[in-house]
């Protein structure tokens, strides 16, 4: 029993950067901008939060470094599709392999260095209950933030005005121009959060989670996090299940592996990618369920005056 | 202030300029990269782009290396242009790789001896196919279950991946090779044919010339290519024009996938001649960058592929002359996508500077 | 018939570009022939021209682990011939078909003694050893040769015996955990030699294996150290570079061990030793050889007794009778009547692997693809 409360903990730690990734492009996909450039804004923060942890030793710094480090890069791919109206597909793949590069580049300082050491987090008396206590109290705080943020983007999408121009720029573009927003702006402002948000998951990941830097830390992160918010159908307590999900796979296999299992450790490593084959193919196999909940201008560029 | 404002008309000369005017933006970037790290910036750029064409040899790398990406570029291209995002390349030239060296492999194994006529074509159909049951299952999932073709082909490309190790460490492994992991090198039978002797520049880069052909007929005089193209460009249009856009998806994947299957047989068949858990080196995602510089077009791809093979060769080199980090390619590799993107904009707009009105005296 | 507008301009621009670029390739051409014209007169020459030795390493020298260990040799190559030699490296390196150009090329740069340091370098080296006859190949870890290719390769499997030895007497579950990379007969090698380590003070002790597919890849290490602590594993080895699976250990309060390159200073709470390489030695012997004409082809695998492996940096809290074991294995090693694989052996299955008494011969050990009795799970994909 006690292994699969530790299996709890670690699927919730392994989670977490994918939940906090997956929530900031939905806040993206929501406005209607597709950002594929997220595995590249992820290493970028990582090794800039790297940086900060090292040189300062605050793990706070490190979390605000990889989220000024994410919304800048945000910023350059906000610019270039919402402004000059490049193919978001496009723009976000070639983002994302200038991060892959530009982060690798700056890092080689930092190969091999190791951060300060951190103390256990805990949180008092919650922890010491039996199984639960080591399965959901013993985390980082940002864990814990990463739940609290799936409630503020709720509150924010569903209960504030704010979130209801988001998501009606993302549903329709042209009536929001129409009504006077100014959808190029928010849009921007939406990236660049979201942006921010992959940011201090891959500082969580670098600074946290491994914690060291090495070239492509972030290991295809980033991708899984974007097909988290489609199989999420983009509501954010999903995307927090399915980070969990593939989290807790991907743990599940090193404990098989571990356990003797009689199967082999390749093909064990294969299972979170097709289990987010899996659940992808089945969540989109009703197209109506997609067409309802999909920002409907999710892609599609906006031209303003048109 | 500066304004953009549309054209009337895409402009073609801008078309053909604004990779050229990335790759110039890119150098200078480059420069200015080169000298921040205490290089002599001439001597950077000159290893970037001039060593890896100095001499034979030289040049025959840099054809060996843009094979393989001009051939997965092409089939990228088809896609792109339908608008179908097939990101997972690099796993359909792994697939095309195991098929294909597979099929070498068993010929070896069984000491089966086929004229060269025969074994070659037989491994490269091999890679083909391979490339080709790779991709359908992306397209599977697309047409039958809607899911994301980008999300789909990209998963697959770890479990791809994953699939290598598990052959080559166990089934597939030499049994003479003190258990490490790597297939017995394939019979001289299968190798392809080299082109010019003391280099590795094999037929397979003919292959790819022939290639770049075909995909010229295909899309620019063949109605098939046309429909998925316009199925690409207006889907709306498309339908009502009666082309399916079931049949659209499934003929670009299974191109793309063949051919990416294509460049991974010629991969292990040629400079490897054995499939080890190496032949896994990105070439697919590089392949992408080739398919944008080139501008979706056959004959644009085999210049942007032999100039993104000098930017990798280049990088080894300085490395190896002048210390240079090694991640420096991958950022002059994602910075000429990420400025071609931005140059590419002038082709629909104009800049124009903008004075504000004066209201009349 | 000349227009100047903008389009003419863009043509003529690229023909220029064009030309130009023609015209540079055609300069550098005309560098090549003078180059051998000047290499050709060097006997002549007032000043030596220093002994240019190259290394190829498949990672990044930062990584304090693997390339860490054979760039600090290269350094002590410098150290001792000073001026006489000249080295150069190219790090991370693809193993495969790109090695080939990077190797071809620092042979055709006048290097006259290259090292290769990872198996996945073996084909390329045997091509290029082909056509550069005078230039001398080194392969670490591989086990083909040449006339002018050899092979060297260190007994990781004492450290990881010596560590087995510390783990055995500090474990208080009897569960030892491995994060492993791949699959080949070193690690399985390190896997077996680490349990038979153990066994020999604490013949209850079990190891568990993870798999995890890179050498390097820290926050994989983590989550499979993590999962074995998680199974009850409370000292820990891997085969992987970098430190992070002794982070997880210090994390937890479990114990591991540094691999390829001292880490006491990662995590002293969780340090219990550190197995190290040394190539020093075999380097600057190697370029030694080379430049004094007695270089041969044959195979070098060296360990404890040439200073070649070490454990390092034992920690003080460590049991002083495991220390002393530890002394006396070592002993044994260095004046060559101790050898890690002696049999006894039987594999998992009960198979005797090794009969009693009988100690294994460099075959036997270059082949091994079992896992002794002891260690839990499956080798991937087969035996």
């Amino acid at each position: 029993m006690n292994e699969i409360a530790l299996l709890i903990a670690a699927t919730l730690a392994s989670g977490t950067p994918l939940a906090i990734a997956g929530m900031g492009l939905l806040l993206n996909e929501k406005a209607g901008v597709l950002n594929l450039g997220a595995e590249g804004m992820m290493l970028v923060a990582a090794i800039a939060g790297f940086a900060a942890a090292f040189t300062t030793g605050s793990d706070t710094l490190a979390f605000l470094a990889g989220a000024a480090a994410g919304g800048l890069l945000a910023a350059a791919f906000g610019a270039l599709v919402i402004w000059l109206n490049t193919n978001q597909y496009a723009t976000g793949l070639a983002v994302s392999l200038f991060g892959y590069g530009f982060s690798a580049f700056v890092g080689v300082e930092f190969v091999g260095k190791k951060l300060a050491e951190r103390s256990a987090f805990e949180v008092p008396l919650l922890a010491d209950i039996p199984l639960l206590g080591p399965a959901l109290f013993k985390q980082h705080p940002m864990v814990y933030l990463a739940i609290g943020l799936m409630f503020a983007l709720i509150w924010f999408l569903y209960r504030s005005r704010a979130g209801l121009v988001l998501r009606a720029i993302g549903e329709s573009p042209e009536s929001a121009h129409a009504l006077g927003y100014k959808v190029r702006w928010i849009r921007l402002g939406a990236v660049i959060a979201g942006g921010a948000l992959c940011g201090v998951a891959g500082a969580f990941l670098s600074v946290v989670y491994a914690p060291l830097w090495v070239e492509g830390l972030v290991a295809g992160r980033g991708w899984i996090a974007l097909a988290l918010t489609t199989f999420a159908t983009w509501r954010p307590v999903r995307v927090l299940l399915g980070a969990y999900l593939f989290g807790g796979v991907t743990m599940l296999q090193f404990a098989l592996q571990g356990a003797g299992v009689d199967v082999s450790s390749q093909l064990l490593a294969m299972l979170p990618y097709l289990a987010t084959i899996v659940v992808l193919a089945l969540i989109s196999r009703n197209p109506a369920w997609i067409r309802i909940n999909m920002p409907a201008s999710l892609g599609k560029s906006f031209h303003p005056g048109t | 202030m500066l304004m953009l404002e549309a054209r009337p008309q895409p402009s073609k000369a801008m078309s053909a300029a604004s990779p050229l005017i990335a790759l110039a933006l890119t150098a200078v970037i480059a420069a200015l990269l080169f000298l921040a790290l205490g290089k002599d910036p001439m001597k950077g750029l000159g290893i970037f782009f001039v060593e890896p064409l100095n001499g034979l040899r030289q040049v025959s790398e840099v054809l060996l290396k843009a094979t393989p990406l001009i051939v997965i570029a092409l089939g990228l291209a088809v896609c792109y242009r339908s608008n179908v995002w097939n990101i997972g390349a690099e796993g359909q030239y792994l697939l095309g790789a195991l098929a294909g060296g597979g099929v070498a492999l068993w010929l070896t194994t069984h000491g089966i001896v086929l004229p060269k006529m025969i074994a070659v074509p037989l491994v490269l159909l091999g890679g083909v196919l391979g490339g080709m049951a790779w991709a359908a299952i992306t397209a599977v999932l697309r047409d039958k279950f809607n899911a994301s073709e980008i999300l789909v082909s990209l998963m697959l490309v770890y479990v791809a991946q994953q699939l290598v190790n598990y052959l080559v460490f166990g089934a597939w492994k030499d049994p003479q090779g003190f258990n490490f992991p790597q297939t017995k090198t394939f019979d001289a039978s299968t190798w392809l044919p080299t082109l010019l002797t003391g280099t590795r520049l094999h037929v397979g880069f003919l292959v790819a010339l022939a290639a770049v052909a075909l995909m010229w007929v295909f899309m620019f005089r063949m109605f098939r290519g046309f429909q998925l193209q316009v199925g690409g460009l207006a889907p709306a249009a498309a339908r009502y024009a009666g082309y399916s856009a079931s049949t659209s998806l499934w003929t670009a994947m299974m191109i793309s996938g063949g051919l990416a299957g294509l460049a991974g047989a010629m991969e292990a068949a040629g400079p490897l001649r054995q499939i080890t858990p190496h032949i896994s080196t990105g070439l697919g995602f590089t392949a992408i960058i080739v398919c944008f510089v080139g501008r979706l077009h056959p004959l644009g791809i085999v210049f942007a592929g032999v100039l993104l093979s000098m930017m990798l060769i280049g990088g080894e080199l300085g490395q190896s002359r002048l210390g240079l980090p090694n991640a420096l390619t991958g950022v002059f590799q994602g910075l000429l996508l990420v400025l071609l993107l931005a140059c590419d904009t002038l082709i629909h707009y104009r800049i124009r500077l903008r004075r504000s009105h004066l209201a009349p005296l | 018939m000349l227009t100047f507008n903008k389009r003419s301009l863009l043509r003529w621009g690229g023909f220029a570009c064009l030309a130009s670029a023609a015209a540079l390739v055609g300069c550098g051409k005309k560098e090549e022939p003078a180059k051998p014209a000047a290499q050709a007169a060097p006997a002549a020459a007032p000043k030596a021209e220093p002994f240019k030795a190259a290394w190829v390493y498949v990672g990044p020298v930062g990584d304090a682990g693997w390339t860490y260990a054979h760039d600090v040799g290269r350094k002590a190559v410098e150290a001792e011939f000073g001026d006489k030699v000249k080295t150069t490296f190219v790090e991370k390196v693809p193993e495969g078909a790109d090695a080939e150009r990077v190797i071809r090329d620092l042979a055709a740069q006048g290097n006259k003694i290259i090292f290769a340091t990872s198996f996945g370098f073996m084909e390329q080296m045997v091509k290029v050893a082909s056509e550069f006859p005078d230039v001398r190949f080194e392969h670490a870890t591989g086990y083909k040769t040449a006339p002018n290719l050899r092979i060297y390769d260190a007994k990781f499997y004492e450290d990881a015996y010596l560590a087995g030895v510390v783990a055995g007497s500090v474990t208080k579950t009897n569960t030892l955990g491995f994060v492993a990379s791949f699959p080949i007969p070193e690690v399985l090698r390190n896997i077996n030699a680490f349990t038979l380590g153990a066994q020999s003070v604490n013949p209850k002790v079990k190891t568990k294996v993870v798999w995890v597919s890179s050498w390097f890849d820290p926050p994989k290490e983590s989550e499979a150290a993590q999962s074995m602590i998680n199974g009850g594993a409370d000292v820990l080895l891997q085969n992987t570079d970098s430190s992070a699976v002794l982070q997880t250990a210090e994390k937890n309060g479990k114990f591991a061990f540094g691999w390829d390159s001292d880490m006491s200073t990662v995590a002293p709470k969780a340090h219990l030793a550190s197995c190290v390489v040394i190539w020093d030695g075999y380097y600057k012997k190697a370029v030694k050889e080379a430049m004094d004409g007695s270089w041969k082809t044959e195979r070098t695998v060296w360990g404890v007794k040439e200073g070649q492996n070490a454990l390092a940096k034992i920690a003080d809290f460590v049991p002083e009778a495991a220390k002393k074991k530890v002394d006396e294995v070592k002993a044994g090693m260095k004046a060559g009547t101790f050898e890690v694989f002696t049999g006894p052996i039987h594999g998992t299955d009960g198979k005797e692997m090794l009969a009693k008494g009988v100690m294994a011969d460099q075959g036997w050990k270059d082949k091994v693809d079992f896992y002794v009795k002891g260690v839990e799970g499956k080798i991937p994909s087969g035996k």
